[in-house]
């Protein structure tokens, strides 16, 4: 369903013209104008009102310009222990010159990449903010690891966020990983205003026969931030996609992560931790695509919600006739610290092989009263041992953050809001 | 030491404990004995603090202090250990962060200075010894996995690293084969002292062949009916618990 006033939200974005990809462009307008923002009662957007939000909140939208931040900036927003090379965006543009380019990684702007395929791994037609992004976004960046390379130290996408001049920031970011290779990425944005701003973010990933990608993700927006990412990947034979997703704080937040196993042997691994407090709300909405035999994808979110917050999770996983032999398991967990809090769960799998292994659970509850009385007893303060509890129900997902600068950074984050130094 | 003065406690308005008294000095050991139901585990978790019991009537002095106004964490780090019945399993948390962080907590208490990982080790080492519990166990996380064994054994460790005034062990027998029986009662019977004191709460005679009790008490429908030496024990272990119910029951009624 659709109405004219939702579309006038974007109608600054959509006439605006941007040269290259106008067959995809056009495509995907009419594509988002058929859609429309998802409505009130929008089945795939039944807990996240994103759209009322955005009506509430801007007047109009349009696009926030680029701005330029400063070395010192870029130096000081990088975390601790960091070592690996940094690709730089504000507003969803790319600095080249604040940004570091390793030896064997190709790196450009979509403009000059115009035979890439976009829109073919996230499709325009799935959702319309994928859709409003392939008709308007600006410009992106065009990401190709070659086949037999190793890029050994992780690679920090750092984006700079602000309402500038307008709100939406729309980053567009093509990944192609090639035979053999192995790369991994840490995209964390940086929030410079308290001033409202929607990011909508489009992500597509392509990872080749035998590749290896990790992609982790750091959500610290603003408290008036909006957002809705999808990110999507195209998982080839014999390779492997693990994506660990950390959502701290925000507005509003929609992830969307399909993941589409192509290649037998391929494995899609999907973990997520989301501690929420204030009123921000956090909706990861997963797909995970078993189109081929012998595949395997592993999923694990939680969720520790304080105050108001509000968490969605929503898994599907689709085991199509052809994909006999799959294993897919998820576990959705959460913890909620105030009676305001609120989580919605909801596993959805659809299997059409008779092979397979699946397995899917969600709990939501308070914590452990007799584990905390338990650490009670052995002397540990209430707030300490509370701590511990919720940061080892949090640990579980950080552990598979390989990375181990980036897994300290995260941990030490985590454990400040938490309250507890371990 | 303790001071148990007409201790009423109940659970979700059903009164458990109907009028506990008892004086514990230091160097004694007290068992409480008493059949399935009679309130002895009750009585272990509201001297040890747990919020789902009420008291309702009654007064607790430990050392002086009431005990009843601590918190669970306070009551520890004035000296009382409560030795689990059901030990937690606490995934994540591991085992040794976890007690260098209650000793180094009651330390402070204490007013000690807090050990370093150097001090802890070595305190570690010793202490394991007394309960032949295998390192291995503490690298993992707290009692995950754990035997019902080597959980009561990893109990009586964290006793012996906390260094108590008062241990009170909830059927710590309960499950136990007869080694791993000797073990815990070796370990308990070596942290006793002239200045600590120990509260036994079991419902068979068996624990009391290797910890030998000074007093034994009864505990049936939430109070302390009988009090002896070890001799009630083994009396109980001949003639079971009925014959003190029926005497009891028929006192009630006269």
């Amino acid at each position: 369903m659709s109405t004219l006033i939702k579309q006038d939200l974007f109608e600054g974005l959509l006439e605006s013209t941007h040269s290259g990809f106008e067959n995809s462009r056009s495509e995907a307008k009419t594509s988002y104008l058929t859609q429309g923002l998802p409505a009130a009662k929008a089945e795939e957007y039944k807990f996240t009102g994103i759209t009322k939000k955005l009506e509430q909140t801007f007047p109009r939208l349009s696009p926030a310009q680029s701005f330029e931040v400063s070395a010192e900036t870029v130096k000081s927003a990088i975390f601790e222990g960091f070592s690996g090379d940094i690709l730089v965006f504000t507003n969803g543009k790319f600095q080249p010159s604040l940004s570091s380019i390793i030896d064997g990684l190709e790196v450009s702007l979509l403009s000059e990449k115009l035979e890439t395929a976009i829109g073919s791994i996230a499709k325009p037609s799935k959702d319309a903010f994928c859709a409003l992004n392939q008709a308007s976004f600006e410009d992106g960046i065009f990401i190709s690891v070659p086949k037999k390379t190793q890029i050994e130290k992780p690679i920090l996408l750092l984006s700079f966020n602000k309402e500038n001049l307008g709100s939406v920031i729309q980053p567009r970011v093509w990944i192609e990983v090639g035979d053999f290779a192995e790369v991994t990425f840490i995209d964390q944005s940086i929030n410079l205003s308290d001033s409202p701003y929607f990011i909508n973010k489009v992500v597509e990933i392509k990872g080749a026969h035998n590749s290896h990608v990790h992609y982790y993700r750091l959500q610290n927006e603003g408290k008036n931030a909006f957002e809705v990412s999808n990110i999507e990947t195209d998982i080839q034979k014999d390779s492997k996609f693990a994506s660990v997703t950390i959502s701290l704080s925000g507005e509003m937040v929609r992830n969307n992560l399909n993941q589409n196993l192509r290649g037998s042997n391929s494995e899609g691994n999907m973990y997520g931790l989301y501690l929420l407090n204030g009123k921000t709300h956090v909706d990861n909405h997963t797909n995970v695509d078993h189109t081929v035999p012998h595949a395997e994808s592993n999923e694990l979110y939680k969720g520790i919600l304080d105050d108001q917050s509000r968490g969605v999770f929503n898994g599907k996983i689709f085991v199509r006739q052809d994909a006999q032999k799959t294993n897919a398991f998820q576990q959705n967990n959460n913890i909620l610290l105030s009676e305001d809090a609120t989580v919605n769960t909801k596993p959805q799998l659809e299997i059409w092989a008779d092979d397979v292994k699946c397995s899917h659970g969600c709990t939501t509850g308070q914590l452990d009263e007799e584990a905390l009385f338990y650490l009670q007893a052995r002397g540990i303060g209430k707030e300490q041992a509370r701590g511990f509890l919720l940061y080892a129900f949090a640990g579980e997902v950080l552990a598979h953050i390989e990375e181990e600068s980036f897994r300290t950074y995260c941990t030490e984050l985590v454990e400040a809001r938490l309250g507890s130094k371990i | 030491m303790l001071s148990i003065k007409n201790l009423h406690a109940s659970i979700e308005g059903t009164p458990i404990l109907r009028g506990i008294n008892l004086e514990v000095k230091a160097g004694e050991v007290h068992a409480i004995m008493g059949p399935n139901g009679s309130g002895k585990s009750t009585l272990a978790s509201v001297l040890a603090g747990r919020a789902e019991y009420e008291v309702t009537e009654g007064e607790v002095i430990f050392k002086g202090k009431n005990l009843l106004e601590l918190a669970p964490e306070v009551r520890a780090r004035e000296g009382v250990f409560l030795a689990f019945q059901y030990p937690v399993e606490i995934p994540g948390v591991s085992s040794t962060n976890f007690l260098r962080t209650a000793v180094n907590q009651v330390r402070e208490y204490r007013g000690q200075e807090p050990l370093d990982a150097v001090k802890f080790l070595t305190m570690m080492k010793e202490k394991m010894k007394l309960v032949e519990i295998d390192q291995k166990l503490l690298s993992r996380s707290l009692n995950e996995g754990f035997s019902g064994g080597e959980k009561k054994r990893n109990e009586i460790f964290q006793m012996a690293m906390l260094e108590p005034t008062l241990a009170i062990l909830d059927e710590t027998d309960s499950g136990l084969d007869i080694d791993a029986l000797r073990i815990v009662s070796n370990g308990v019977n070596q942290l006793k002292s002239d200045t600590t004191a120990t509260i036994l709460v079991t419902h068979y005679q068996r624990l009391l062949d290797h910890i030998i009790p000074d007093f034994v008490h009864v505990l049936y429908k939430g109070r302390i009916v009988r009090s002896g030496t070890k001799e009630l024990a083994m009396e109980l272990e001949e003639k079971g618990y009925d014959w003190i119910k029926e005497a009891v029951d028929s006192e009630a009624t006269v």
